[in-house]
């Protein structure tokens, strides 16, 4: 079976690679999962033409919910940009023939490893998780046959038991990304190794959220307007990241930054992590007190037509 | 967080048995663990259970802690709301009770602390399964039960694997008793430690058990732990419990033969 608008160098393959009873079954995961919210669902996870541990899980979801008037962005780290980010868009380019965008308010699918976007979802975006351990319990509990009795159990101590050891060592909550959150009052679950600072991005979001975990084999999700509350201790609140210098490209205060070290003399650099946001800043005349005059080149109107430089 | 006073254990329903087994058994395929055990424990009491290796003991021991259902009998605990058979609840609730109403000493400290999570943590793991959220509440708690416990509330940061055997011990009574049971279950408190250690060990948990009022089931095959810490005691052979009575009765006035020969078994140097 080809989908009828694909060119003849891809008709070997089904619309968006997977086969239609494997979407199906994915569809039915996602539904489970959507009804459920926090809870891991099983599926059986395919072969996908890209090792695991680089976003299959997000691939497969993404297939499944794919159709040929979405417009799809992946960012990577919040960089739409990089090795993981551009082949994933070029494999749906030419898998399910759609649209990709560099711009988070043009897509209705945002597909990220490791980050949520900057600029605020609406309900017109699916986000699409990459997942590596999808198990918010594992690293305390080998078990899984003991995590999943514990899941249905919401016997949760445990979770806290690691914060305590954290405050207890280092006078803080060291986790700072993959930081465990109870959704709907209900399941612990593992946001994927996010930034802490995007947590409370999660909590009542407009916008449909997916996890998939190619190689653990689990699909979960939010679904909009959920609570989802990061763990913490009434004495030690839960709190994001902070930086004491804007960004040196667009000097934002409110994105969160990566440390880029530019020289070996401990000269360093804080620069957003959404490539998209800062570009689109930097475009509407922001600037920060690192971007040379030479700089201001590289802007989201280039990125506008969802083209990469190749 | 408050600890429990002596006469806490007593508030529920003194008139009523805390514990009631009635002809509990247990089947390895055709072989016995242990067979026919019928008693009752009642708040605040000791009961030693007694016998050689493999007479069933510890086999009777996880049956009545709800961690290996029995083949045959009933076993029914004592909650505030009435008396419950622990093997109809649902498992969920069976945990539940396992982890407030009543706890388990094992014999291998190994076998109840996690190893690599601190002291403070270990005590403190009982606090937060039952749902306390307050940092300073919870390791105050644990810091008094180091105290309580005799070990150094300094050494709330260290992990037990640095502890010593007894100290390791002492540190699983104290995650035990952090949750106010009203009962506990203890596999062998003494075994594999020291003479001097087992003596010090002993001597706390005698005071700790008769502070708090806590009914306990002690499992040993050491008649002088049975002397010091048991009111009661029951003598069990081949899965069967052959005789029964107040500590100091049976050990001093043994009726059934095999009590004889274990009573007389005892070294005295």
């Amino acid at each position: 079976m080809s989908f009828a608008g694909s060119t003849s160098s891809e008709v070997d393959y089904n619309y968006a690679y997977l086969d239609e009873q494997t979407k199906r079954m994915i569809r039915r995961a996602l539904l489970k999962a959507i009804a459920i919210p926090g809870y891991q669902v099983p599926f059986g996870s395919r072969e996908m033409p890209l090792a695991r541990g680089w976003g299959t899980g997000g691939i497969q979801i993404t297939a499944a919910i794919i159709g040929p008037t979405d417009t799809l962005k992946v960012i990577d780290q919040g960089a739409d940009d990089t090795t993981n980010a551009v082949s994933i868009r070029r494999f749906f380019e030419r898998t399910a023939q759609v649209a990709t965008t560099e711009v988070t308010s043009d897509a209705t699918i945002i597909q990220t490893r490791h980050r949520i976007p900057e600029e605020p979802l609406t309900a017109r975006h699916i986000l699409v998780y990459q997942v590596p351990q999808p198990e918010p319990l594992r690293k305390l509990e080998p078990s899984e046959r003991e995590t999943r009795n514990m899941h249905a159990w919401a016997e949760y101590g445990l979770m806290h038991v690691r914060l305590y050891e954290s405050i207890a060592r280092f006078g803080q909550v060291t986790t700072t990304y993959d930081y465990p959150v109870h959704v709907n009052g209900r399941h612990v679950m593992a946001p994927s190794p996010i930034p802490k600072f995007d947590n409370p991005k999660m909590h009542n979001a407009d916008a449909l959220q997916l996890f998939g975990a190619g190689r653990e084999k689990r699909i979960y999700a939010i679904p909009p307007h959920t609570t989802v509350k990061s763990l913490d201790f009434d004495d030690h609140p839960f709190t994001v990241q902070t930086w004491d210098k804007p960004c040196g490209l667009c000097g934002a205060t409110d994105s969160y930054l990566d440390e880029v070290i530019i020289d070996d003399a401990g000269g360093n650099l804080f620069v957003c992590s959404d490539s998209h946001h800062c570009e689109t800043r930097r475009a509407s005349g922001h600037r920060g007190t690192m971007l040379g005059e030479a700089v201001g080149a590289k802007l989201a109107g280039d990125t506008a037509q969802g083209g990469r430089s190749t | 967080m408050t600890i429990a006073q002596p006469a806490s254990s007593f508030d529920a329903d003194d008139t009523a048995p805390l514990l009631r087994a009635t002809d509990v058994s247990r089947f390895y395929g055709d072989r016995v663990g242990c067979a026919g055990v019928t008693f009752d424990l009642w708040p605040g009491e000791v009961l030693g259970v007694v016998g050689e290796s493999g007479s069933g003991k510890s086999t009777l021991l996880r049956c009545l802690a709800g961690l290996d259902p029995p083949t045959g009998g009933r076993i029914v605990f004592e909650v505030p709301a009435g008396p419950v058979d622990i093997y109809s609840l649902s498992e969920q609730d069976r945990r539940r009770l396992m982890r407030t109403a009543w706890g388990i000493v094992h014999q291998n400290p190994r076998d109840g602390l996690r190893m690599d999570i601190t002291a403070g943590g270990n005590v403190g793991e009982r606090l937060m399964d039952r749902g306390d959220r307050h940092y300073g509440r919870i390791r105050a708690a644990a810091s008094d039960w180091l105290g309580r416990v005799e070990i150094d509330p300094a050494r709330i940061d260290d992990r037990p694997r640095d502890f010593s055997g007894g100290m390791q011990q002492r540190l699983q009574i104290a995650r035990v008793l952090v949750s106010e049971p009203r009962l506990v279950f203890m596999d062998e408190p003494t075994g594999g430690l020291d003479v001097s250690v087992q003596a010090k060990l002993l001597d706390l948990l005698r005071v700790l058990v008769r502070d708090l009022g806590l009914a306990a089931v002690i499992v040993t095959h050491d008649l002088a732990v049975a002397r010091l810490l048991t009111d009661r005691l029951m003598v069990m052979k081949d899965g069967a419990v052959i005789e029964s009575g107040l500590t100091d009765q049976v050990l001093d006035d043994p009726q059934a033969a095999y009590t004889q020969l274990l009573t007389s078994a005892v070294l005295t140097v």
